[in-house]
């Protein structure tokens, strides 16, 4: 077996010098009633790399990939074009094999990449402190809520109906089983009105998403006030971390932690993961971050090093103490993220997040012309709601019998609510082209 | 005159009047090495005998610190933010974590004198 | 006026610094070690690494809250940013470069057919809520890995959502807490039962579940004391959670008694399988009678540690715990895969969902590559090489180093620091020295049961010749540590390495967890000089 270098001469001798007749021998420990006779039955033995390579070809074909149709999807995922260097670089063997940085003599690599993806996420979101990350926005979220909740010593979350539907569910899930209240706002994004008159003396949070999951952008600056005048903190999640080259940085509304889902840049849609998290807050509440955390220091010649630091904080010290059970994050998903926004700059991050813009406005405009199509929204950045005169769900199915990836019917993150059951979520990035824009819009023409 | 009692978690507390000032002991700072950040329970609090109520952390260990006597917290170090290290040169002196006006001095009863706790600290090798 | 800029002097204040430049370079580089910037002391205004088309002029819809002023995002060109990524890489170890023993940790060869497979168009660049019907093979292929590793496991259902090992181990103690819940014992059964070799997160997971945690005891063969567990067994107990193999890497010999008690008190068992590595397929740990098992794919199947992540955290459940898997779950509907989500009408009571989307679709891949490639043969033989090349290592250092427990091991080999006594030699100095031998140090002081422990686990895909040079140089650092003279050269190392020992307690204690250009010493400001 090619990943197998012992050969069975290796191992006699290996036994010999152990003093062991067989491999058995040593399994001893195992109870004789689960100790299996053979290798375990009603599964294949093992195949060449053609023959693996071959099996995964037969999945992909059953796919339908997004590179070959027009494609709207967005919804907390969004496609980008992600330089070759970034892949390569993501797969040099030094990176990609490597584990956590606990020996920062040897691990001074990811450990420096690290530290310049902790200072762009604090850039990005205007924010003081940012750890090396989360699994991913969704779970960050989450996490997000269980440090406002420690900050404050109190156990409700108000949670905006704007807040991708799947975040709001993982939060609901923590908060189930970890004991706390997750109220959730009217499923508007206008809520901000209901939110500033929710916030109250039990409340530890409020968590609101710009732009919202139906695409609105909103000014959060008097919600924060509000919230910190109840002795709150007010989290805003980013689902379209490219939004931030257009948009007033969260930490500029006053937000007390921002949590980003950092897929769009440097990682590919992956089917729904590894993603990234991007995690920052103020430098007042850094003690009470989840996560792993990189610091600047040096070494025994005072030449300058990186280490993990604060581990005070994480569960293989404090144990049932510690801030969060996270033990792993996602260093490289962190390093896609990290070397794409090193390879766009602040010009090329500026001009992504226009281009993004420009190209939603564009299919807003298209789709706004088509009889029965109802542009739900006044702003946006690279997404937005359409109301249709029928079930979004059919209009998307019917879509994908051309071959069009037409958006998101909303009702199928929002089951069961007769109020969403027409509304279309659409996105529009800079892979989007006029070639794949206008067979949507003459589809839509005849599906409608 | 001042008098100082020790718990067997390594906590010192030296009494004068109703109040008395808090912290580790020289062989609790020798265990926990660099002393890098202690978190102190701020003025007003009130603390019951026993409850965690402090952390001090050095880089690879975090303690909990809990209260010897129960009371309200009337001062903590400021400057052990800044000079954390402070707990490891004196430990006794500039490195003190919070004072507590002590509800029930009777409380204290039970704590070791300096002889006592010497002699437990040698017990434990 | 051309300037030599020491580049490895970024923080201010602190331990002075020393002769940076003691190999008498210009550069401070010494031959292929490259001292390198940060990427936010080396960008220039005017400078871009991709080359994006004229925005098309449209309407703005940004409802007036377009960012004011700059980011503060340094500008580099393709080639300096290549260079860069490819300095840092090479100041890193890997599993690409040698032995990486470290316990606990399942460090094995990473195969690249794996990363290929990921990348397939048609799987990589799929957006998890398209229409099911345009993404039947990425379905199928997720329930590919589950019967996997339901049937290596012998367990009836599996949730694959838990995006790493912790992750997993809330999955499964949330499920555990949703069947008492269902019994209408979760008020009663607050107590967990963990032994005091546990991983970290065992506890913390425990915890922020709102249980509390009472250690069980080991006895002296570093297994759980069987009669302390049962004395501790009774109506409050929620769960155990148990690794196995365990921590000291031995396998618990009672462990059939363990669940048969624990059932018997009304009790679940959890199961920590970060060290399944040792006994896949060769034992089903279904056969030993336990409720769930979370399963790092990043261990055990070889998906890429990626430096700390991204992992992922399946976990197998019992038919008791199965109802309360999370969302999402697939289904097959006749010939046609579909995936139930929030709100969908399925069998049992879903505890919620723990992550948006459907899992580490990425991680599944890879893993499924790595399964496929070795087979169930393979795959037996994986645990069999592993378990013979940690008892190997064992062999050749018992007589010099100090094995925490007698008997054979499992996967890793556990050493205490007792050979080093009145040697001056601590375990840390010792691990630093194997840096400078080219080796990346064993887990040190874990499990913390053990006195200065060292915990070595070679994996399944070290060749023998490279084991026993390994081994020589162990031999060889613990001889001159037991000479009573070389502490000093001891706590010098590492030598080589691309950083001596780095100031942990400055970093804690004034912690720069940013780059800001005030944290560059007075006179070295790259941005201004850029600007210039």
């Amino acid at each position: 077996m090619r990943y197998l270098p012992l050969t069975d001469a290796d191992r006699r001798e290996m036994l010999s010098v152990i003093g062991a007749k067989s491999v058995d021998e040593l399994f001893r420990d195992v109870p004789a009633s689960a100790r299996l006779a053979a290798k375990v039955g009603g599964l294949p033995d093992h195949q060449g790399e053609l023959e693996v390579e071959r099996a995964f070809q037969g999945f992909a074909a059953k796919n339908l990939s997004p590179a070959s149709t027009p494609f709207f999807i967005g919804a907390g995922a969004y496609r980008h074009h992600v330089p070759a260097t970034v892949d390569y670089m993501i797969q040099r063997g030094e990176f990609l094999t490597s584990y956590t940085p606990y020996q920062p003599e040897i691990t001074q690599g990811t450990l420096q990449y690290l530290f310049e993806f902790q200072t762009q996420v604090t850039l990005l979101t205007g924010m003081d402190v940012a750890n090396a990350s989360m699994y991913d926005g969704s779970t960050g979220t989450a996490e997000a809520v269980l440090m406002a909740n420690r900050i404050t010593r109190r156990h409700k979350a108000l949670i905006s109906g704007g807040l991708h539907p799947q975040y709001r569910s993982v939060i609901e899930t923590t908060a189930k089983w970890e004991g706390f209240t997750a109220a959730l706002s009217k499923t508007d994004a206008e809520g901000l009105e209901d939110l500033i008159a929710a916030v109250d003396r039990d409340t530890s949070c409020v968590v609101v998403q710009n732009p919202s999951f139906f695409g609105h952008i909103r000014d959060f600056t008097k919600l924060a006030a509000a919230c910190h005048a109840a002795g709150a903190l007010l989290i805003v999640v980013v689902t379209e971390v490219v939004s931030l080259g257009l948009l007033m940085p969260p930490g500029e509304m006053g937000a007390d932690i921002v949590v980003c889902e950092g897929q769009s840049i440097g990682n590919g849609l992956g089917f729904g993961g590894p993603y990234v998290g991007l995690f920052a807050t103020r430098d007042k509440y850094m003690r009470q971050m989840p996560g792993r955390l990189v610091g600047e220091t040096v070494d025994a010649d005072g030449k300058r090093g990186f280490v993990l630091t604060l581990s005070t904080r994480e569960q293989h010290i404090r144990r049932e103490k510690a801030t969060s059970n996270i033990c792993t994050n996602a260093g490289l998903c962190a390093l896609a993220f990290t070397v794409h926004l090193t390879l766009l700059g602040e010009a090329g991050f500026a001009r992504l997040a226009e281009l993004n813009h420009a190209k939603a406005s564009q299919l807003a405009d298209k789709l706004a012309a088509v009889p029965g199509v109802k542009l739900l929204n006044d702003s946006f950045f690279n997404e937005f709601t359409v109301k249709l005169p029928k079930p979004a769900a059919e209009v998307v199915e019917a879509l994908a019998a051309k071959r069009i990836l037409g958006g998101l019917p909303v009702s199928r993150l929002i089951p069961n609510d007769p109020s969403v059951e027409n509304l279309l979520l659409l996105a529009a990035t800079e892979t989007a082209t006029d070639a794949g824009m206008d067979p949507l819009v003459a589809a839509l023409k005849e599906v409608l | 005159m001042a008098e100082t009692k020790y718990t067997e978690e390594h906590e010192w507390i030296r009494v004068e009047g109703d109040v008395g000032t808090i912290g580790i002991t020289q062989y609790a700072q020798e265990q926990l090495g660099d002393v890098v950040f202690v978190d102190v329970p701020a003025a007003g609090r009130t603390v019951a005998k026993g409850e965690a109520c402090a952390v001090v952390e050095s880089v690879k260990a975090a303690s909990d610190i809990y209260a010897p006597a129960s009371g309200e917290v009337v001062e903590s170090n400021a400057a052990l933010a800044e000079t954390p290290g402070d707990v490891n040169a004196e430990p006794t002196g500039k490195g003190w974590f919070f004072k507590l006006k002590l509800a029930d001095k009777g409380e204290l009863d039970g704590l070791m004198d300096e002889a006592a706790y010497d002699a437990f600290v040698k017990s434990l090798g | 006026m051309v300037q030599s800029l020491d580049r490895s002097q970024g923080r201010a204040g602190g331990v002075a610094t020393g002769s940076a430049n003691n190999h008498g370079t210009y550069t401070g580089n010494r031959a292929l070690q490259i001292e390198e910037p940060l990427i936010f002391e080396m960008g220039q205004t005017g400078r871009c690494g991709v080359d994006l088309p004229e925005p098309p002029k449209v309407k703005e819809r940004l409802n007036g809250l377009r960012r004011k002023g700059t980011i503060g995002l340094p500008g580099l060109a393709e080639p300096q940013v290549v260079q860069h990524y490819t300095r840092l890489s090479q100041k890193n170890y890997a599993i690409d470069m040698g032995v990486y023993p470290l316990g606990s940790c399942t460090m094995k060869h990473n195969p690249r057919i794996n990363e290929k497979v990921a990348r397939l168009p048609g799987i990589g660049d799929l957006h998890p809520l398209q229409p099911v019907s345009t993404v039947q093979g990425a379905l199928e292929l997720i329930d590919s890995l589950a019967h996997w590793l339901k049937t290596l496991t012998g367990m009836p259902a599996v949730a694959m959502s838990p995006a790493a090992g912790a992750h997993g181990e809330m999955c499964g103690m949330m499920a555990i807490a949703a069947a008492l819940e269902a019994k209408g014992e979760r008020a009663k059964r607050k107590t967990v039962l963990a032994p005091e070799s546990a991983h970290g997160t065992n506890p913390a997971t425990a915890a922020a579940l709102g249980f509390v945690v009472k250690p069980i005891p080991a006895n002296d063969r570093g297994r759980v004391d069987l009669a302390a567990l049962k004395a501790a067994l009774g109506p409050d107990v929620a769960a155990i959670m148990l690794t196995n193999p365990n921590t000291c890497g031995l396998f618990e010999s009672d462990i059939v008694e363990i669940s048969k008690a624990v059932h018997e008190a009304g009790a679940y068992f959890y199961c920590d399988g970060a060290n399944f590595n040792a006994i896949v397929g060769r034992v089903r740990p279904g056969d030993l009678g336990i409720d769930c098992m979370h399963i790092n794919l990043h261990k055990t199947f070889s998906t890429p540690h990626g430096g700390g992540g991204p992992g992922a955290g399946p976990v197998v459940l019992s038919a008791p715990l199965a109802p309360y898997a999370p969302y999402p779950w697939i289904v097959k509907d006749g010939d046609t895969w579909r995936v139930a989500e929030d709100g969908a009408k399925v069998e049992g009571a879903p505890l919620g969902r723990l992550k948006a989307f459907h899992g580490q679709m990425g991680m599944f891949t890879r893993a499924l590559a790595y399964i496929m490639s070795h087979g169930a043969d393979g795959l037996k033989q994986v645990a069999e090489d592993a378990v013979l090349n940690a008892n190997y290592v064992m062999a050749a250092l018992k007589d010099v180093m100090s094995p925490a427990f007698e008997g054979p091991c499992m996967h890793e080999a556990l050493f205490d620091d007792s050979f080093l006594k009145d040697t001056g030699v601590s375990t840390l100095d010792f691990a630093k020295a194997m840096i400078d031998e080219g080796y990346h140090p064993m887990t040190m002081y874990f499990p913390l049961v053990v006195h200065g422990a060292m915990l070595i686990e070679p994996t399944e895909t070290v060749a023998k010749e490279d084991l026993d040079q390994f081994i020589g140089a162990l031999r060889s650092l613990t001889a001159k540590a037991k000479t009573g003279t070389a502490a000093e050269d001891f706590k010098a190392a590492p030598l080589y390495a691309p950083r001596r020992r780095l100031d942990e307690t400055l970093a804690a204690r004034k912690p720069v967890l940013r780059w800001k250009p005030s944290n560059n010493p007075p006179g070295i400001d790259p941005l201004k000089q850029a600007a210039e």
